[in-house]
């Protein structure tokens, strides 16, 4: 099994998780919403897989470069 | 100027002292208003905003606690709490957080103080998008086909087969683009639906939406109005704002390139003779979109506008100080010539490739001054660019006798303009700036869509 990090692409503030662990998501697929100056920041799967851990919660401040989820393919 | 049969007897009320509700650009741009008309300010900050350049430049600062916007710049308690202790007599929203905000306008009014923009009725009726739609339309504004609110799926359906595809969903209490979605066929219509609604509870607290025919590359054309107390307004005519990205505006420009004076100065006393008749109060602007089939009314902006200086700069008429003067019952100023063209860039602190907003300390910060050029800024050296608040750092706006020269100037600006610590969407302007069709003229609302679509690499500068 392959793991792959899902990482944030900015600073900013977790404002939706929309997958669960367990979820199966396809490349592409959006795994969260952040928030940052304003604007909603899709968190997108870099690869198919099953998502095996979620790192952040809602509300919660992620920095650029954070991994806040696993996918394993 | 228009000027309707009743007359309302408003006694001029004295403005001494303004409490600033806002941040960035606008509050400095406030402050200078304050200080050019000899009035005293009050600019409140957070911990991050603490080192903005208008806190020195104001008479008073005072320190909000917490940071996100919520807790903040939309607190209304701390707000009203600071304009009691200060003693300041007057609020002014600036545009965002608190500007359009019926409750927070009719709050400053019950403590006694002067609110700085419409009468509240006003920020109701047009905050509700549906419901400005039937009083414009009722007042004869042209508008595209559209709906009431809808309630459930099968009506949904029924006023989509009369309106035609494609159609965008929008929600009624928002703005911005937020939550706006097209739909090109009537399976996607229930999907849209769902989508647009959710956006729109989490973000404006209604999940009312309404459908609207979606006008493929349109161009967004704007009119200014000004409104007194006394049954008077005028209007300083338009502004083009169609260079968008995520429905957020980038580059705006008066007067209009390639449309028909004739056709504008129309649609302009058309809005300023509603205005008048409906007895609005203070300035606003009227937002259209503009097509060859037509042009149909958007929505009403109840406050001062990001792109006001567009307009300062084309008519000299100075739009944050004929707020104060307006909101204090005074009269409108005189009737303006439209002179020279002018070009607003936005400076954001964002990539020009991806848009991703961009966050850092402003490690070199250096605004040009030349001639033709007026930058408006809250930022200064040495300062946070937060996640928490919007990612403009600059508005640099260019004037000249021509659209070309204009044009050339704000070219030059961005060139000299050194940002060192953040991201920001210079090349991107530049590109813009550059391209044959902006610089023809032919602008549509999807021009920055379809040249990031395209994957071609931005020049850096």
């Amino acid at each position: 099994m392959a793991k792959q990090d899902v990482e944030s692409e900015v600073t900013g503030n977790v404002w939706k998780v929309l997958k669960s662990v367990g979820d199966s998501v396809s490349e592409g697929e959006v795994i969260m919403i952040l928030e940052s100056m304003k604007m909603e920041i899709p968190v997108e799967a870099p690869g198919a897989g099953t998502l095996t851990q979620v790192l952040v919660e809602p509300e919660e401040q992620v920095e650029e470069d954070q991994v806040v989820a696993i996918i394993e393919s | 100027m228009t000027q309707s049969k009743q007359q309302t007897s408003s006694q001029p009320r004295a403005i001494r002292k303004i409490l600033i509700a806002n941040r960035g650009a606008i509050a400095r741009r406030i402050v200078r208003a304050c200080n050019e008309l000899g009035l005293e300010s009050v600019v409140v900050h957070t911990s991050v905003d603490a080192h903005a350049p208008y806190i020195d430049e104001a008479s008073e600062a005072h320190a909000l606690k917490g940071l996100r916007p919520a807790d903040s710049y939309l607190d209304q308690e701390q707000l009203l709490g600071i304009a009691r202790s200060s003693g300041a007599d007057a609020v002014h929203p600036g545009y965002g957080f608190l500007s359009e905000n019926a409750g927070f306008a009719q709050r400053v009014i019950d403590a006694g103080l002067t609110f700085i923009g419409p009468d509240p009725v006003w920020l109701e009726r047009m905050g509700d998008k549906v419901n400005a739609r039937r009083i414009m339309a009722e007042q004869g504004m042209p508008i595209f086909d559209g709906s009431d609110f809808i309630t459930d799926l099968a009506t949904a359906r029924e006023i989509a087969l009369t309106i035609g595809f494609p159609l965008v969903v929008k929600p009624s209490g928002g703005g911005g683009g937020m939550g706006m979605q097209v739909v090109d066929h009537i399976e996607a219509l229930e999907a849209a639906l769902t989508q647009a609604q959710t956006v729109a509870a989490a973000a404006f607290g209604s999940s009312d939406v309404y459908l609207e025919r979606w006008i493929p590359q349109p161009r967004h054309i704007e009119y200014q109005i000004l409104a007194d107390e006394h049954g008077n307004a005028m209007h300083l005519y338009e502004r083009e704002c169609s260079v968008q990205r995520r429905h957020q505006k980038l580059i705006e420009e008066s007067p209009a390139p390639g449309i028909e004076a004739a056709v504008l100065r129309k649609q302009a006393e058309r809005g300023a003779e509603i205005c008048a008749q409906l007895g609005y109060n203070n300035v606003g602007t009227l937002e259209t979109l503009y097509s060859d089939g037509g042009s149909g009314f958007l929505e009403m902006n109840t406050r001062i506008q990001v792109e006001h200086g567009v307009t300062e700069e084309v008519t000299g008429v100075d739009l944050v100080q004929q707020q104060i003067l307006l909101a204090a019952g005074g009269r409108l100023p005189e009737p303006a010539e439209l002179s020279g063209h002018a070009i607003e860039v936005r400076l954001y602190a964002e990539d020009s490739q991806t848009l991703m907003p961009s966050t850092g300390v402003l490690r070199i910060f250096q605004p040009p001054q030349l001639f033709g050029v007026r930058v408006e800024t809250g930022y200064q050296q040495g300062q946070e660019v937060s996640p928490y608040y919007d990612a403009l750092l600059a508005k640099i706006i260019a004037k000249g006798r021509t659209r070309e020269q204009a044009i050339g100037r704000a070219v030059v600006a961005l060139q000299a303009f050194t940002v060192q610590g953040v991201q920001t969407n210079a090349a991107l302007l530049l590109r813009v700036l550059r391209d044959t069709d902006f610089l023809r003229g032919e602008i549509d609302t999807g021009m920055v869509a379809r040249i990031l679509r395209t994957g071609e690499r931005i020049p850096a500068l």
